[in-house]
Protein backbone atom coordinates (compact mmCIF):
# COMPACT_ATOMS: atom_id res chain seq x y z
CA UNK A 1 0.00 0.00 0.00
CA UNK A 2 2.68 2.44 1.05
CA UNK A 3 4.65 1.45 -2.04
CA UNK A 4 1.75 2.45 -4.23
CA UNK A 5 1.39 5.73 -2.33
CA UNK A 6 5.06 6.43 -2.88
CA UNK A 7 4.65 5.75 -6.54
CA UNK A 8 1.67 8.12 -6.80
CA UNK A 9 3.61 10.81 -4.93
CA UNK A 10 6.61 10.49 -7.22
CA UNK A 11 4.37 10.46 -10.29
CA UNK A 12 2.51 13.63 -9.27
CA UNK A 13 5.85 15.34 -8.45
CA UNK A 14 7.11 14.47 -11.92
CA UNK A 15 3.91 15.72 -13.57
CA UNK A 16 4.09 18.96 -11.54
CA UNK A 17 7.73 19.44 -12.48
CA UNK A 18 6.97 18.88 -16.13
CA UNK A 19 4.10 21.38 -16.04
CA UNK A 20 6.34 23.83 -14.27
CA UNK A 21 9.07 23.36 -16.82
CA UNK A 22 6.60 23.88 -19.65
CA UNK A 23 5.24 27.08 -18.11
CA UNK A 24 8.72 28.33 -17.33
CA UNK A 25 9.77 27.64 -20.87
CA UNK A 26 6.92 29.74 -22.19
CA UNK A 27 7.79 32.57 -19.81
CA UNK A 28 11.40 32.51 -20.91
CA UNK A 29 10.48 32.64 -24.58
CA UNK A 30 8.30 35.67 -23.93
CA UNK A 31 11.18 37.30 -22.02
CA UNK A 32 13.39 37.94 -25.03
CA UNK A 33 13.54 36.25 -28.37
CA UNK A 34 16.87 36.10 -30.08
CA UNK A 35 17.94 35.38 -33.60
CA UNK A 36 20.30 33.18 -35.56
CA UNK A 37 22.11 34.59 -38.55
CA UNK A 38 25.00 33.80 -40.86
CA UNK A 39 25.91 33.10 -44.44
CA UNK A 40 25.93 30.03 -46.66
CA UNK A 41 28.72 29.75 -49.21
CA UNK A 42 29.77 27.38 -51.93
CA UNK A 43 33.30 26.00 -51.82
CA UNK A 44 34.81 26.18 -55.30
CA UNK A 45 33.49 27.27 -58.65
CA UNK A 46 29.75 27.48 -59.22
CA UNK A 47 28.54 24.59 -61.42
CA UNK A 48 27.39 25.54 -64.90
CA UNK A 49 23.62 25.88 -65.07
CA UNK A 50 22.18 24.62 -68.36
CA UNK A 51 20.04 26.95 -70.42
CA UNK A 52 16.35 26.13 -70.92
CA UNK A 53 14.80 25.71 -74.36
CA UNK A 54 11.40 27.37 -74.03
CA UNK A 55 10.58 27.31 -77.75
CA UNK A 56 7.67 24.97 -77.01
CA UNK A 57 5.73 27.98 -75.76
CA UNK A 58 6.33 31.21 -77.75
CA UNK A 59 5.09 33.32 -74.82
CA UNK A 60 7.82 31.90 -72.57
CA UNK A 61 10.66 32.21 -75.09
CA UNK A 62 9.60 35.79 -75.87
CA UNK A 63 9.65 36.66 -72.16
CA UNK A 64 13.24 35.40 -72.03
CA UNK A 65 14.36 36.95 -75.34
CA UNK A 66 16.98 39.18 -73.72
CA UNK A 67 17.68 37.07 -70.62
CA UNK A 68 17.69 33.35 -71.51
CA UNK A 69 16.31 31.14 -68.79
CA UNK A 70 18.57 28.61 -67.12
CA UNK A 71 18.26 25.98 -64.41
CA UNK A 72 18.35 27.22 -60.80
CA UNK A 73 19.73 24.15 -59.05
CA UNK A 74 22.65 26.27 -57.81
CA UNK A 75 22.25 30.06 -57.61
CA UNK A 76 25.62 31.39 -56.52
CA UNK A 77 26.66 35.05 -56.13
CA UNK A 78 30.03 36.60 -57.02
CA UNK A 79 31.46 35.99 -53.52
CA UNK A 80 30.25 32.38 -53.40
CA UNK A 81 27.05 33.17 -51.46
CA UNK A 82 24.37 30.55 -52.13
CA UNK A 83 20.80 31.67 -52.69
CA UNK A 84 17.70 29.53 -51.96
CA UNK A 85 19.18 27.64 -49.01
CA UNK A 86 16.59 27.01 -46.29
CA UNK A 87 17.71 27.17 -42.64
CA UNK A 88 15.54 25.80 -39.88
CA UNK A 89 15.79 24.46 -36.37
CA UNK A 90 15.73 20.69 -36.59
CA UNK A 91 16.28 19.91 -32.89
CA UNK A 92 15.64 21.71 -29.63
CA UNK A 93 12.75 23.93 -30.62
CA UNK A 94 9.78 23.56 -28.27
CA UNK A 95 7.82 26.71 -29.08
CA UNK A 96 4.49 26.79 -30.90
CA UNK A 97 4.31 24.67 -34.07
CA UNK A 98 3.23 27.58 -36.21
CA UNK A 99 5.10 30.81 -35.65
CA UNK A 100 4.73 32.81 -38.85
CA UNK A 101 1.59 34.72 -39.74
CA UNK A 102 2.70 36.34 -42.99
CA UNK A 103 1.36 34.85 -46.20
CA UNK A 104 4.19 34.34 -48.70
CA UNK A 105 3.55 34.33 -52.45
CA UNK A 106 4.77 31.74 -54.95
CA UNK A 107 4.50 33.42 -58.35
CA UNK A 108 4.64 31.99 -61.86
CA UNK A 109 6.48 34.64 -63.79
CA UNK A 110 8.05 34.40 -67.26
CA UNK A 111 7.48 30.63 -67.06
CA UNK A 112 9.69 30.26 -63.97
CA UNK A 113 8.86 30.05 -60.26
CA UNK A 114 9.56 33.13 -58.16
CA UNK A 115 10.95 32.29 -55.67
CA UNK A 116 12.45 29.02 -56.82
CA UNK A 117 12.36 27.77 -53.21
CA UNK A 118 9.59 28.75 -50.81
CA UNK A 119 10.14 27.88 -47.16
CA UNK A 120 6.98 27.49 -45.08
CA UNK A 121 5.94 26.67 -41.56
CA UNK A 122 3.56 23.76 -41.01
CA UNK A 123 -0.03 25.04 -41.51
CA UNK A 124 1.24 28.41 -42.76
CA UNK A 125 -0.98 29.74 -45.51
CA UNK A 126 0.61 30.74 -48.81
CA UNK A 127 -0.61 31.99 -52.17
CA UNK A 128 0.16 30.72 -55.64
CA UNK A 129 -0.23 33.47 -58.24
CA UNK A 130 0.42 33.81 -61.97
CA UNK A 131 1.84 36.88 -63.74
CA UNK A 132 1.93 35.10 -67.10
CA UNK A 133 -0.21 35.28 -70.20
CA UNK A 134 0.01 31.53 -70.69
CA UNK A 135 -1.73 28.70 -68.85
CA UNK A 136 0.18 26.96 -66.06
CA UNK A 137 -0.81 24.06 -63.88
CA UNK A 138 0.53 24.16 -60.37
CA UNK A 139 1.21 20.59 -59.31
CA UNK A 140 3.04 19.92 -56.01
CA UNK A 141 4.15 16.32 -55.46
CA UNK A 142 4.26 15.55 -51.73
CA UNK A 143 4.44 11.99 -50.46
CA UNK A 144 0.80 11.29 -49.47
CA UNK A 145 2.08 9.07 -46.62
CA UNK A 146 3.27 12.16 -44.72
CA UNK A 147 -0.23 13.62 -44.49
CA UNK A 148 0.41 16.18 -47.23
CA UNK A 149 -1.94 15.49 -50.09
CA UNK A 150 -0.98 16.19 -53.73
CA UNK A 151 -3.26 18.46 -55.76
CA UNK A 152 -3.14 19.91 -59.25
CA UNK A 153 -4.82 23.15 -60.31
CA UNK A 154 -4.80 25.09 -63.55
CA UNK A 155 -4.00 28.79 -63.67
CA UNK A 156 -4.85 30.32 -67.05
CA UNK A 157 -3.90 33.98 -67.71
CA UNK A 158 -5.54 36.29 -65.17
CA UNK A 159 -6.48 33.42 -62.83
CA UNK A 160 -7.13 34.27 -59.18
CA UNK A 161 -4.55 33.28 -56.55
CA UNK A 162 -4.78 29.79 -55.08
CA UNK A 163 -4.44 29.74 -51.27
CA UNK A 164 -3.08 26.60 -49.63
CA UNK A 165 -1.11 25.25 -46.66
CA UNK A 166 0.69 22.01 -45.78
CA UNK A 167 -0.09 19.75 -42.81
CA UNK A 168 3.31 18.15 -42.26
CA UNK A 169 7.00 19.02 -42.48
CA UNK A 170 8.32 17.80 -45.84
CA UNK A 171 10.41 18.93 -48.80
CA UNK A 172 7.84 19.04 -51.60
CA UNK A 173 8.83 19.35 -55.27
CA UNK A 174 6.44 21.40 -57.40
CA UNK A 175 6.12 21.30 -61.16
CA UNK A 176 4.15 22.57 -64.13
CA UNK A 177 3.29 19.74 -66.53
CA UNK A 178 2.63 22.17 -69.39
CA UNK A 179 6.13 23.68 -69.05
CA UNK A 180 8.28 20.74 -67.95
CA UNK A 181 11.30 22.90 -67.14
CA UNK A 182 9.36 24.67 -64.38
CA UNK A 183 10.52 23.08 -61.19
CA UNK A 184 10.48 24.52 -57.67
CA UNK A 185 10.27 23.54 -54.01
CA UNK A 186 8.03 24.02 -51.01
CA UNK A 187 10.23 23.38 -47.97
CA UNK A 188 7.82 22.86 -45.08
CA UNK A 189 9.44 22.94 -41.62
CA UNK A 190 8.28 23.16 -38.01
CA UNK A 191 9.06 26.46 -36.31
CA UNK A 192 11.20 29.46 -37.28
CA UNK A 193 13.09 29.39 -40.59
CA UNK A 194 14.87 31.62 -43.10
CA UNK A 195 15.94 31.43 -46.73
CA UNK A 196 19.26 32.82 -47.94
CA UNK A 197 19.32 35.90 -50.18
CA UNK A 198 21.48 36.49 -53.27
CA UNK A 199 24.54 37.01 -51.04
CA UNK A 200 23.93 33.79 -49.13
CA UNK A 201 22.95 35.71 -45.99
CA UNK A 202 20.09 34.70 -43.71
CA UNK A 203 18.59 35.66 -40.36
CA UNK A 204 16.07 33.60 -38.39
CA UNK A 205 14.23 35.82 -35.95
CA UNK A 206 11.85 34.92 -33.15
CA UNK A 207 14.10 32.22 -31.71
CA UNK A 208 13.56 31.60 -27.97
CA UNK A 209 16.79 31.29 -25.93
CA UNK A 210 18.21 27.78 -25.95
CA UNK A 211 20.54 25.33 -27.60
CA UNK A 212 19.57 24.14 -31.02
CA UNK A 213 20.57 22.06 -33.98
CA UNK A 214 20.31 24.19 -37.09
CA UNK A 215 19.89 22.52 -40.47
CA UNK A 216 20.76 24.07 -43.82
CA UNK A 217 18.97 22.50 -46.82
CA UNK A 218 20.03 22.99 -50.41
CA UNK A 219 18.13 21.16 -53.17
CA UNK A 220 21.19 19.52 -54.76
CA UNK A 221 24.03 19.85 -52.24
CA UNK A 222 21.99 18.23 -49.47
CA UNK A 223 21.82 19.16 -45.79
CA UNK A 224 24.29 20.21 -43.11
CA UNK A 225 23.75 20.76 -39.40
CA UNK A 226 25.38 22.88 -36.71
CA UNK A 227 24.84 23.41 -32.99
CA UNK A 228 23.86 26.97 -32.09
CA UNK A 229 23.17 28.56 -28.72
CA UNK A 230 20.98 31.62 -28.41
CA UNK A 231 20.98 33.66 -25.19
CA UNK A 232 17.90 35.59 -24.07
CA UNK A 233 17.54 38.49 -26.48
CA UNK A 234 20.86 37.53 -28.01
CA UNK A 235 22.07 36.35 -31.35
CA UNK A 236 23.63 33.09 -32.49
CA UNK A 237 25.80 32.72 -35.55
CA UNK A 238 26.13 29.77 -37.89
CA UNK A 239 27.95 29.85 -41.22
CA UNK A 240 27.78 26.95 -43.65
CA UNK A 241 29.96 25.92 -46.58
CA UNK A 242 28.67 23.48 -49.17
CA UNK A 243 30.49 21.61 -51.89
CA UNK A 244 28.75 21.30 -55.22
CA UNK A 245 27.63 17.75 -56.06
CA UNK B 1 43.93 -6.03 -34.08
CA UNK B 2 41.69 -8.05 -36.40
CA UNK B 3 38.87 -7.85 -33.94
CA UNK B 4 39.32 -4.10 -33.57
CA UNK B 5 39.03 -3.66 -37.30
CA UNK B 6 35.91 -5.75 -37.33
CA UNK B 7 34.44 -3.63 -34.56
CA UNK B 8 35.22 -0.45 -36.47
CA UNK B 9 33.66 -1.88 -39.56
CA UNK B 10 30.54 -2.93 -37.67
CA UNK B 11 30.32 0.52 -36.10
CA UNK B 12 30.55 2.29 -39.44
CA UNK B 13 27.94 -0.01 -40.96
CA UNK B 14 25.72 0.68 -37.96
CA UNK B 15 26.27 4.42 -38.32
CA UNK B 16 25.50 4.24 -42.03
CA UNK B 17 22.28 2.40 -41.25
CA UNK B 18 21.27 5.06 -38.72
CA UNK B 19 22.04 7.80 -41.22
CA UNK B 20 20.17 6.01 -43.97
CA UNK B 21 17.03 5.28 -41.94
CA UNK B 22 15.65 8.79 -41.47
CA UNK B 23 15.97 9.53 -45.19
CA UNK B 24 12.58 10.23 -46.78
CA UNK B 25 11.11 6.99 -48.00
CA UNK B 26 7.71 5.56 -48.80
CA UNK B 27 6.51 4.44 -45.38
CA UNK B 28 6.27 0.67 -45.58
CA UNK B 29 2.88 -0.76 -44.89
CA UNK B 30 2.83 -4.19 -43.28
CA UNK B 31 0.24 -6.94 -43.08
CA UNK B 32 -0.09 -6.08 -39.42
CA UNK B 33 -1.18 -2.49 -40.23
CA UNK B 34 -3.75 -3.89 -42.61
CA UNK B 35 -5.13 -6.32 -40.01
CA UNK B 36 -5.86 -3.39 -37.72
CA UNK B 37 -7.95 -1.75 -40.45
CA UNK B 38 -10.05 -4.79 -41.28
CA UNK B 39 -13.11 -3.06 -39.82
CA UNK B 40 -13.18 -0.54 -42.71
CA UNK B 41 -16.63 0.06 -44.18
CA UNK B 42 -18.00 1.60 -47.38
CA UNK B 43 -21.46 3.04 -47.93
CA UNK B 44 -23.56 3.47 -51.05
CA UNK B 45 -27.32 3.93 -50.98
CA UNK B 46 -28.57 1.70 -48.17
CA UNK B 47 -25.82 -0.88 -48.63
CA UNK B 48 -22.78 -1.22 -46.36
CA UNK B 49 -19.58 -2.82 -47.58
CA UNK B 50 -17.21 -4.62 -45.20
CA UNK B 51 -13.51 -4.94 -45.95
CA UNK B 52 -13.19 -8.35 -44.29
CA UNK B 53 -15.83 -9.80 -46.66
CA UNK B 54 -13.79 -8.81 -49.74
CA UNK B 55 -10.61 -10.66 -48.77
CA UNK B 56 -11.32 -13.74 -50.92
CA UNK B 57 -12.49 -11.74 -53.96
CA UNK B 58 -9.45 -9.46 -53.80
CA UNK B 59 -7.07 -12.42 -53.58
CA UNK B 60 -8.75 -14.13 -56.49
CA UNK B 61 -9.39 -11.23 -58.89
CA UNK B 62 -7.32 -8.17 -57.96
CA UNK B 63 -4.09 -9.26 -56.30
CA UNK B 64 -2.35 -10.12 -59.58
CA UNK B 65 -2.10 -6.45 -60.51
CA UNK B 66 -2.72 -4.44 -57.34
CA UNK B 67 -0.59 -6.68 -55.10
CA UNK B 68 -1.13 -8.21 -51.70
CA UNK B 69 -0.37 -4.95 -49.91
CA UNK B 70 -2.36 -2.85 -52.39
CA UNK B 71 0.77 -1.06 -53.59
CA UNK B 72 0.08 -1.76 -57.27
CA UNK B 73 3.09 -4.03 -57.35
CA UNK B 74 1.40 -7.32 -58.21
CA UNK B 75 3.10 -9.93 -60.35
CA UNK B 76 1.66 -8.38 -63.54
CA UNK B 77 3.10 -4.94 -62.73
CA UNK B 78 6.08 -5.10 -65.13
CA UNK B 79 3.95 -6.07 -68.12
CA UNK B 80 1.09 -3.61 -68.06
CA UNK B 81 0.66 0.07 -68.85
CA UNK B 82 -0.96 2.16 -67.42
CA UNK B 83 0.39 0.76 -64.15
CA UNK B 84 -2.02 -0.60 -61.51
CA UNK B 85 -3.09 1.95 -58.91
CA UNK B 86 -1.16 2.07 -55.63
CA UNK B 87 -4.00 2.08 -53.09
CA UNK B 88 -1.65 2.90 -50.20
CA UNK B 89 -1.31 6.49 -51.43
CA UNK B 90 -5.05 7.14 -51.45
CA UNK B 91 -4.76 9.24 -54.62
CA UNK B 92 -7.40 8.55 -57.29
CA UNK B 93 -8.11 9.84 -60.80
CA UNK B 94 -11.87 9.43 -61.00
CA UNK B 95 -13.55 11.50 -58.30
CA UNK B 96 -16.64 13.64 -57.88
CA UNK B 97 -14.66 15.57 -55.23
CA UNK B 98 -12.21 18.50 -55.63
CA UNK B 99 -8.51 17.97 -56.38
CA UNK B 100 -6.46 16.97 -53.33
CA UNK B 101 -9.39 15.27 -51.57
CA UNK B 102 -10.44 11.64 -51.13
CA UNK B 103 -13.08 10.26 -53.50
CA UNK B 104 -16.46 9.20 -52.16
CA UNK B 105 -17.31 5.51 -51.70
CA UNK B 106 -19.69 5.85 -54.69
CA UNK B 107 -16.80 7.11 -56.85
CA UNK B 108 -14.78 3.96 -56.14
CA UNK B 109 -17.90 1.80 -56.49
CA UNK B 110 -18.50 3.27 -59.97
CA UNK B 111 -14.84 2.91 -60.97
CA UNK B 112 -14.85 -0.84 -60.22
CA UNK B 113 -17.99 -1.35 -62.33
CA UNK B 114 -16.86 0.94 -65.16
CA UNK B 115 -13.29 -0.28 -65.46
CA UNK B 116 -10.75 1.88 -67.23
CA UNK B 117 -10.83 2.06 -71.00
CA UNK B 118 -7.41 1.49 -72.64
CA UNK B 119 -6.00 -0.13 -69.49
CA UNK B 120 -5.88 -3.64 -68.03
CA UNK B 121 -8.68 -2.83 -65.58
CA UNK B 122 -11.83 -4.48 -66.96
CA UNK B 123 -15.43 -3.75 -66.09
CA UNK B 124 -16.22 -5.79 -63.00
CA UNK B 125 -19.92 -5.96 -63.67
CA UNK B 126 -19.85 -9.65 -62.70
CA UNK B 127 -19.77 -8.75 -59.01
CA UNK B 128 -23.00 -8.13 -57.14
CA UNK B 129 -23.42 -4.63 -55.71
CA UNK B 130 -22.68 -5.99 -52.25
CA UNK B 131 -19.47 -7.67 -53.41
CA UNK B 132 -18.38 -4.50 -55.17
CA UNK B 133 -19.02 -2.36 -52.11
CA UNK B 134 -17.08 -4.84 -49.96
CA UNK B 135 -14.18 -4.39 -52.40
CA UNK B 136 -14.47 -0.59 -52.05
CA UNK B 137 -14.04 -1.02 -48.29
CA UNK B 138 -11.08 -3.31 -48.98
CA UNK B 139 -9.47 -0.74 -51.31
CA UNK B 140 -9.92 1.91 -48.59
CA UNK B 141 -8.28 -0.22 -45.90
CA UNK B 142 -4.92 0.03 -47.72
CA UNK B 143 -4.51 3.78 -47.12
CA UNK B 144 -4.15 5.46 -43.72
CA UNK B 145 -5.85 8.51 -45.25
CA UNK B 146 -9.28 6.97 -44.70
CA UNK B 147 -8.76 6.67 -40.95
CA UNK B 148 -7.91 10.35 -40.45
CA UNK B 149 -9.63 12.14 -43.32
CA UNK B 150 -13.10 12.52 -44.77
CA UNK B 151 -13.84 12.42 -48.51
CA UNK B 152 -14.21 15.81 -50.20
CA UNK B 153 -17.63 17.34 -50.83
CA UNK B 154 -18.73 16.36 -54.36
CA UNK B 155 -18.77 19.28 -56.79
CA UNK B 156 -22.18 20.64 -57.78
CA UNK B 157 -23.10 19.95 -61.39
CA UNK B 158 -26.02 22.08 -62.60
CA UNK B 159 -28.62 20.43 -64.87
CA UNK B 160 -27.43 20.03 -68.45
CA UNK B 161 -28.72 22.85 -70.66
CA UNK B 162 -29.95 22.51 -74.24
CA UNK B 163 -27.16 22.36 -76.84
CA UNK B 164 -27.11 25.44 -79.07
CA UNK B 165 -24.71 26.73 -81.72
CA UNK B 166 -23.87 29.65 -79.39
CA UNK B 167 -22.95 27.27 -76.60
CA UNK B 168 -20.67 25.24 -78.86
CA UNK B 169 -18.93 28.44 -80.00
CA UNK B 170 -18.65 29.62 -76.39
CA UNK B 171 -17.16 26.24 -75.48
CA UNK B 172 -14.53 26.72 -78.17
CA UNK B 173 -13.65 30.06 -76.54
CA UNK B 174 -13.20 28.30 -73.17
CA UNK B 175 -11.01 25.66 -74.85
CA UNK B 176 -8.84 28.51 -76.21
CA UNK B 177 -8.83 30.61 -73.02
CA UNK B 178 -7.77 27.93 -70.54
CA UNK B 179 -5.50 26.45 -73.23
CA UNK B 180 -6.65 22.83 -73.20
CA UNK B 181 -4.75 22.55 -76.51
CA UNK B 182 -1.36 22.90 -74.73
CA UNK B 183 -1.60 19.15 -74.05
CA UNK B 184 -4.65 17.90 -75.99
CA UNK B 185 -3.85 19.73 -79.26
CA UNK B 186 -6.10 22.11 -81.20
CA UNK B 187 -7.97 19.16 -82.77
CA UNK B 188 -8.00 17.15 -79.54
CA UNK B 189 -5.61 14.56 -80.95
CA UNK B 190 -3.50 14.54 -77.78
CA UNK B 191 -0.63 16.14 -79.68
CA UNK B 192 -0.31 19.60 -78.09
CA UNK B 193 3.12 21.21 -77.64
CA UNK B 194 3.41 19.88 -74.04
CA UNK B 195 2.08 16.38 -74.78
CA UNK B 196 5.41 14.63 -75.29
CA UNK B 197 6.95 15.50 -71.93
CA UNK B 198 4.02 14.69 -69.62
CA UNK B 199 4.66 12.41 -66.65
CA UNK B 200 2.42 11.15 -63.85
CA UNK B 201 3.05 11.78 -60.13
CA UNK B 202 5.49 8.86 -60.02
CA UNK B 203 7.48 10.20 -62.97
CA UNK B 204 6.19 7.71 -65.55
CA UNK B 205 5.37 8.97 -69.07
CA UNK B 206 1.66 9.52 -69.66
CA UNK B 207 -0.26 10.63 -72.76
CA UNK B 208 -3.04 13.22 -72.83
CA UNK B 209 -6.48 12.00 -73.92
CA UNK B 210 -6.95 11.76 -77.69
CA UNK B 211 -10.55 12.81 -78.30
CA UNK B 212 -10.57 11.73 -81.93
CA UNK B 213 -9.55 8.06 -81.72
CA UNK B 214 -12.95 6.84 -80.58
CA UNK B 215 -11.83 5.90 -77.06
CA UNK B 216 -13.96 6.44 -73.99
CA UNK B 217 -12.55 8.78 -71.34
CA UNK B 218 -11.22 6.74 -68.39
CA UNK B 219 -13.56 8.34 -65.87
CA UNK B 220 -16.75 7.83 -67.87
CA UNK B 221 -18.22 9.04 -71.14
CA UNK B 222 -21.52 10.67 -70.19
CA UNK B 223 -21.77 14.46 -70.47
CA UNK B 224 -21.75 14.70 -66.68
CA UNK B 225 -18.63 12.51 -66.50
CA UNK B 226 -16.78 14.82 -68.92
CA UNK B 227 -17.92 17.87 -66.95
CA UNK B 228 -16.61 16.22 -63.77
CA UNK B 229 -13.26 15.26 -65.31
CA UNK B 230 -12.03 18.79 -66.00
CA UNK B 231 -13.69 20.36 -62.96
CA UNK B 232 -12.07 17.95 -60.46
CA UNK B 233 -8.86 17.09 -62.33
CA UNK B 234 -7.45 13.57 -62.47
CA UNK B 235 -5.23 13.41 -59.36
CA UNK B 236 -1.94 11.61 -59.83
CA UNK B 237 -1.79 12.74 -63.48
CA UNK B 238 -0.87 16.05 -65.20
CA UNK B 239 -4.60 16.83 -65.73
CA UNK B 240 -5.35 19.72 -63.35
CA UNK B 241 -8.63 20.92 -61.90
CA UNK B 242 -10.20 23.87 -63.72
CA UNK B 243 -12.83 24.46 -61.01
CA UNK B 244 -11.43 27.89 -60.12
CA UNK B 245 -11.25 29.08 -63.71
CA UNK B 246 -14.30 27.74 -65.53
CA UNK B 247 -17.80 28.79 -64.35
CA UNK B 248 -20.46 26.05 -64.17
CA UNK B 249 -22.36 27.41 -67.18
CA UNK B 250 -19.15 27.72 -69.23
CA UNK B 251 -18.27 24.17 -68.22
CA UNK B 252 -21.34 22.86 -70.05
CA UNK B 253 -20.28 24.91 -73.12
CA UNK B 254 -16.89 23.21 -72.97
CA UNK B 255 -18.48 19.74 -72.68
CA UNK B 256 -20.46 20.48 -75.87
CA UNK B 257 -17.34 21.68 -77.69
CA UNK B 258 -15.35 18.59 -76.58
CA UNK B 259 -18.12 16.42 -78.11
CA UNK B 260 -17.38 18.06 -81.48
CA UNK B 261 -13.76 16.84 -81.24
CA UNK B 262 -14.79 13.24 -80.58
CA UNK B 263 -15.07 10.82 -83.47
CA UNK B 264 -18.41 9.44 -82.27
CA UNK B 265 -21.51 10.89 -83.94
CA UNK B 266 -23.27 13.46 -81.80
CA UNK B 267 -25.69 16.32 -82.07
CA UNK B 268 -22.82 18.67 -81.22
CA UNK B 269 -20.61 17.29 -83.99
CA UNK B 270 -23.34 17.78 -86.57
CA UNK B 271 -23.98 21.34 -85.40
CA UNK B 272 -20.27 22.21 -85.49
CA UNK B 273 -20.05 20.88 -89.05
CA UNK B 274 -23.01 23.01 -90.07
CA UNK B 275 -21.41 26.03 -88.39
CA UNK B 276 -18.13 25.39 -90.19
CA UNK B 277 -16.42 25.70 -86.80
CA UNK B 278 -12.63 25.96 -87.13
CA UNK B 279 -10.13 24.73 -84.55
CA UNK B 280 -8.68 27.30 -82.12
CA UNK B 281 -5.60 29.23 -83.21
CA UNK B 282 -2.71 28.50 -80.82
CA UNK B 283 -0.94 31.69 -81.96
CA UNK B 284 -3.90 33.99 -81.25
CA UNK B 285 -3.15 36.66 -78.64
CA UNK B 286 -4.51 35.76 -75.21
CA UNK B 287 -8.18 36.66 -74.80
CA UNK B 288 -8.88 36.56 -78.56
CA UNK B 289 -9.57 32.97 -79.59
Amino acid sequence: MSKRNNFVAVLSAVVLLCCGALMLNQKVSAAGEGKISGTVKLDGAAPHMKGIDMSKDPYCSKAHASDPGHLETYVVGADGGMENVVLYISEGYTGPATTVTTEPVFDQKNCMYTPHVLALDVDQKFKVTTSDQTTHNIHPLPNPMTGNIPWNQSQPPGAAAVEKSWKAAEVIPVQCNIHPWMHGWFVVVKGPYATTDSKGAYAISGVPPGSYTLTAWQEAAGTQTQKVTVAAGGAGTANFTFKAK
Amino acid sequence: MQRNNLRKWLLSVGAAAVVALPMPSWAQLTKYDLETRMGMEAHAGNLTGHAKDAKADYRRYCVGCHGELGDGNGENFPWIDPKPRNFQLGVFKCRSTPTGTLPTDEDLFDSIARGFDRSNMPQWSTFTKQERLDLVAWVKHFSPRWTGEKPGTPITIPPEPEVTAERIKAGRDVFARVQCWKCHGVLGLGDGPSAATLTDDLGRPIAPFNFAEGARPKCGDSDRDIYRIFMTGLDGTPMPSFADNIKPDEAWDLVFYLRTLMSQHSKEKAMAKQLGLKPVDPNAPVGQP
